[in-house]
């Protein structure tokens, strides 16, 4: 690759393939890939959404700046800020606005922080953060606002006002998301309403269309590994399809189990995390695999209508394992012909 | 054993100090995590879980300096274990009497404490070499510091995660309990963050020590 001005010998340790890009510039696609999703979800549920979002924003940069200390070399590159938005995103809309903090401090704290920073954390952020509120919090966590409701834009719920440490009140305005409706009550939902994101559910989980456009943007901008949405999405669609021709009656079709709760902005934001992934391309299929199975596994034979969020994190904990048992056979290393 | 043949009241001072503070079972020496863990959900389980270990300890303590001499040297964690297991029989009932919620709420974890590391831990290392009085105390000040340990992992969880200690409601009805405190990962929680707190502790004892030393050059 020398060009005629290059020296004739440059002399340079590996890697000698370097493509330039930097945790700026990937965090900076990554919200771009985010921001349909994004406007949609403020439009969806109004003053509750973008209350959520501002807070979970703040309360994650605040934490970020707090640990990183008085260089802020940390808080610039936007990992903080895309852990916020993705956060932000896997929360109920109505959610009150000191559990957004709580969770906000705890992704970037125990998520992140305590492992050492970007890089080191073998989770992703935002997931161990709402994973905390689930826990915490299990009523407020499963409480939903319907989407579209009229006067959200200037009505904020009452549930998102509620004083730190207090109960949030509910007002009669809660709905069933899909994924609920059908375990309890075995109602389906629409295809087209899941794909358009007319349902209600977590601010992200909506609207899959949107989602899966921001996923093809980064795709194309080879950002994320295309194996592991594309992976988990044919595991997901074979386990869920095999039990659907098995019992017809208990088990959701695969579109719906595609389409519903935060399989989308799971499988195409935060399964890719490029630190919680595997890093060659087998160890990749075999990380979306066990997703796969393990979503469909806990959504139909578990406690819970949603399992995505358990699913990753369960995976991100086996990545290290994957790295170990699937590793790349060096150039010429003995062994036999690569096919 | 000649070191503590003559217990001064110092060598006591120092020996409660052990036990309740500086070789701390729970926080220093980090033993006996699974009665710690597991059953300090409330401040009532985690102060009669503790107790009842502590009871133990002194009486398994006080009968192994007792018969330290009698103990062939090839099975004496078999003989240890056998005299812990009868003293918790003993304690099982003794709770089954007093409480039998008490006894329903901490299960199988009365049985368990024939295993806790750190009662055998005590015998082995202390009681087999020691006086019976020495011995006793001993198991006296580690007993109590273990359940002061786990009175504070459990006050904690209790307040964070029922928003009440010993029952007694403390912020009112409204209060958001954080139910993930009263659930095993609560402990850990609690756990680490009075490690947290010692930890911060010693570090901000440690640079006062460090111009005596460079006056001292």
């Amino acid at each position: 690759m020398s060009g005629p001005s290059s020296p004739i010998l440059a002399i340079r340790t590996s890697p000698h393939l370097v493509r330039g890009s930097r945790v700026d510039w990937i965090m900076l696609q990554v919200l771009i890939a985010l921001s349909p999703a994004l406007v949609f979800a403020a439009c969806a549920f109004g003053a509750a959404a973008m209350l959520v979002i501002g807070v979970s924003v703040i309360a994650c940069l605040a934490m970020e700046a707090l640990w990183s200390g008085s260089s802020g070399r940390t808080l610039r590159d936007g990992s903080a800020l895309v852990t916020a938005v993705l956060y932000a995103l896997t929360l109920p809309p109505g959610l009150p606005l000191w559990m957004v903090a709580v969770g906000g401090v705890v992704s970037i704290w125990l998520g992140k922080a305590i492992f050492g920073g970007l890089g080191c954390n073998p989770f992703n952020p935002a997931l161990v953060g709402r994973a905390f509120l689930q826990a915490a919090f299990p009523s407020a966590m499963t409480n939903w606002l319907p989407s579209f409701s009229v006067g959200r834009f200037s009505s904020v719920p009452e549930s998102t006002l509620a004083l730190p440490f207090l109960r949030p009140v509910y007002d009669a305005r809660t709905s069933a998301t899909p994924l609920a409706a059908w375990k309890f009550d075995a109602e389906t939902t629409d295809s087209m309403d899941l794909l358009l994101g007319l349902t209600s559910g977590s601010l992200g989980e909506t609207s899959s269309a949107l989602l899966l456009l921001g996923g093809l943007y980064l795709i194309a901008r080879n950002v994320m590994s295309w194996r592991v949405p594309v992976s988990i999405g044919i595991s997901v669609a074979l386990v869920s399809g095999l039990l659907r021709w098995a019992d017809p009656q208990s088990y959701a079709s695969p579109v719906f189990m595609l389409f519903s709760g935060g399989l989308m902005l799971g499988s195409l934001f935060m399964a890719t995390d490029l630190v919680g992934s595997p890093m060659t391309s087998r160890g990749c299929w075999l990380y979306g695999a066990l997703i796969g199975v393990l979503v469909v596994s806990i959504r139909a034979f578990g406690g819970m209508p949603e399992g995505v969020m358990y699913a990753i994190l369960l995976a991100n904990a086996t990545t290290p394992l994957i790295d170990q048992w699937i590793r790349p056979r060096p150039f010429g290393a003995p062994g036999g012909a690569r096919a | 054993m000649s070191q503590l043949d003559s217990a001064s009241s110092e060598a006591t001072g120092s020996m409660w100090e052990a036990g309740l503070w500086r070789e701390n079972p729970v926080f220093v020496q980090v033993l006996g995590m699974c009665p710690a863990l597991a059953v300090s959900n409330s401040a009532r389980n985690a102060l009669a879980m503790g107790l009842a270990t502590c009871a133990v300890l002194v009486l398994s303590n006080t009968v192994v300096a007792c018969i330290r001499s009698l103990i062939p040297r090839q099975v004496r964690i078999a003989c240890y274990i056998l005299v812990i297991a009868t003293f918790v029989t003993c304690i099982d009932y003794a709770i089954q009497a007093i409480s039998l919620d008490l006894h329903r709420a901490l299960g199988a974890f009365i049985s368990l404490i024939v295993v806790n590391c750190l009662i055998l831990g005590r015998a082995e290392s202390f009681a087999s070499k020691s006086t019976m009085s020495a011995a006793a105390i001993d198991g006296a000040s580690m007993g109590l510091g273990f359940t002061l340990a786990l009175f504070m992992i459990g006050a904690v969880r209790e307040v964070a995660g029922s928003g009440s200690l010993f029952g007694i409601s403390l912020f009112g009805p409204n209060f958001q309990p954080w139910v993930i405190m009263l659930l095993p990962s609560g402990g850990f929680f609690a756990l680490a963050a009075w490690l947290l707190v010692f930890a911060a502790w010693k570090e901000r004892q440690r640079p006062r020590l460090q111009p005596l030393e460079g006056r001292a050059q």
